[in-house]
């Protein structure tokens, strides 16, 4: 079982101090607080990607090769990475590049983006993004597995005898996760490919991502990369935690009520009852994340939102050492204590090329035979 | 034949609502020529009014707009009055078909009416309440039902004309509804489109 962090990148005014960071500051924060990740024993770090104000985030691979020569054990992943504006080509290069420099500790996360304005401003179109999607990972699918390429499609220059350069460390390339929380057409892809699904039901309530998760398992299942409980799924998670839950309700209470998300809406309470989001105590949070599990099954990868509706960055560091010392061990033990051995643990590199060795050693032994 | 649903939406704000009372009269008006046991659920805005607003900034139902969205969605028919405010619907009742996905409505039998002070802002359902409905694909049966004020109190020809129109509204909504087959639920995941056929397209 992983354990990360996930951030969205924003830059919000603190509504307690009235202070609003600079974008160097807020960049400077997401690095820390990756390296914070690690140094509490978590297990991945996932940057958003944005293309507006008030979001830093624009260059993910930049941050993310940084944070490779910083840290040691950390996953550097992304949440998400746009399928549907980027050029897959340059996807495969860019990810190729930073696999090699984190020696293998990447993946990456797969998004529409729901940001009308941004399709544009990258020649595409919004009311594509399905198509885009589809189209686009394609590509970038055969980009990493085939050393010659020739493709055409209907969003983006014909490519004949193109080889992405560097080719994938190990002749493995990096996870892909399908990130969703709407679309059965991209927990079908994800299941097509045998890849990872994503559901961040952090803003939502969980019955409706039951059944999304529940039909890419099936569908992971009904392409024959295994049995629907060994489908490689990803969850999302908000927590703000003090020892006394009190203090926590009251000093997360202002961030609540003036976040980005769901600000002046409806009340913390409400909220936390209709969606996964915990305040309170590390127990509180250790309850409420192992119902996930009854909810979609035994899956691989949990990320936490910590970040955001601008909480200072000493906050979010306490916030980490509290899910470091006091909540992931717990977790860790007793979700992998309950997964069944035939069912896989997180997606990494080492376990990649592990598999993509299996799978060579039994051609060559149908060869041989 | 099986008993059908009429949902009845009334986004009228004061209780008791003249939006109400229009409401059940032409619920009772549409069930009249409709085989018995059909079941009439009435949906008061009013009482969902956080839950909306909240759906719009949160982009989720709360439990209660939740099932109050299925009944819409699934009944067999719609029945949906406001009052008019600044000449058209209220906030309340464009927010609440706001939050339904844009094709919840799409072919559903419905029923429009509104009420008002005046006999003035009548048209206010043809040049604004019926265009919604137009745009989310409802099947908006020709007459439209506006009652004002003075139509509640008199006994003579405004009255009459009231309930002249709410039955022939309610007339053709039951003639539309007794022409179908009862409504289904699309299911988005059991009609999800295998992979390969839309790789295919591409």
């Amino acid at each position: 079982m992983q354990f990360g962090i996930f951030t969205v990148g924003d830059v919000t005014t603190d509504p307690v101090t009235g202070r609003t960071p600079t974008e160097h500051e807020r960049i400077k924060a997401m690095v820390a607080i990756a390296r914070k990740t690690e140094e509490v024993g978590l297990d991945v770090f996932a940057t958003g990607e944005h293309h507006n104000p008030p979001f830093v985030p624009s260059s993910p691979t930049t941050m993310l090769g940084y944070l490779a020569a910083r840290t040691d054990k950390l996953i550097l992943s992304t949440s998400t990475t746009l399928i549907t504006t980027n050029d897959p080509v340059k996807i495969a290069e860019d990810f190729a590049m930073l696999q090699h420099l984190a020696d293998g500790r990447v993946d990456l996360m797969l998004g529409r983006g729901n940001m009308g304005p941004v399709y544009p401003w990258f020649g595409q179109d919004i009311r594509k993004g399905i198509e885009l999607a589809i189209e686009n990972y394609h590509l970038l699918h055969r980009l990493w597995r085939e050393d010659v390429v020739d493709w055409q499609g209907e969003f983006r220059t014909p490519l004949q005898g193109f080889t992405s350069t560097p080719r994938p460390l190990d002749g493995v390339p990096p996870f892909v996760w399908h990130g969703s929380i709407r679309s059965p057409q991209i927990a079908e892809q994800a299941a097509f490919y045998g890849d990872g699904f994503f559901a961040n039901h952090i803003f939502w309530p969980t019955e409706h991502f039951v059944r999304l998760v529940g039909h890419y398992r099936q569908r992971f299942a009904h392409y024959g990369h295994g049995t629907p409980e060994q489908a490689i799924v990803g969850l999302g998670g908000q927590v703000f935690m003090r020892a006394n839950s009190q203090d926590a309700v009251r000093e997360f209470r202002p961030y609540f009520d003036n976040a980005p998300v769901y600000g002046h809406g409806p009340s913390l309470e409400e909220f936390t009852e209709q969606t996964p989001l915990t305040v309170g105590s590390p127990q509180q949070v250790i309850d409420k994340t192992l119902t996930f599990r009854e909810h979609f099954g035994d899956y691989q990868r949990q990320l936490f939102l910590m970040d955001h509706a601008g909480l200072p960055l000493k906050t979010v560091l306490e916030q980490l050492d509290l899910l470091g010392g006091a909540v992931v061990p717990v977790l860790r033990r007793e979700l992998d204590a309950l997964r069944p051995a035939s069912v896989p643990d997180g997606p990494t590199h080492e376990a990649l090329v592990a598999a993509a060795l299996a799978d060579r050693g039994t051609e060559l032994e149908g060869i041989t035979r | 034949m099986t008993p059908r649903t009429i949902a009845v939406v009334s986004a009228g704000l004061s209780q008791p609502s003249s939006s109400r009372l229009l409401a059940d009269q032409l619920a009772a008006g549409t069930a009249r020529d409709l085989p018995t046991g059909t079941r009439i659920v009435t949906i008061e805005l009013r009482d969902l009014a956080h839950d909306i607003v909240n759906n719009l900034l949160t982009g989720f139902p709360s439990p209660a707009l939740r099932r109050a969205i299925e009944q819409v969605v699934s009944a067999d028919s719609l029945i949906a009055v406001t009052p008019l405010y600044s000449g058209s619907y209220n906030g309340l009742f464009k927010s609440f078909f706001d939050v339904l996905d844009p094709d919840a409505l799409a072919g559903k039998p419905t029923a429009i009416a509104a009420t008002g002070g005046t006999a003035r802002h009548s048209l206010a359902l043809e040049h604004a309440i019926r265009p919604l409905f137009t745009y989310l694909r409802a099947a908006t049966v020709p007459t439209a039902v506006f009652a004002a004020t003075e139509d509640w109190g008199s006994a003579g020809s405004s009255g009459e004309a009231l309930t002249a129109r709410i039955e022939r509204a309610g007339a053709e909504l039951a003639a539309v509804i007794n022409q179908r087959q009862p409504a289904a639920q699309a299911d988005p995941y059991a009609s999800a489109t295998p992979f390969d056929q839309l790789l295919r397209t591409r």
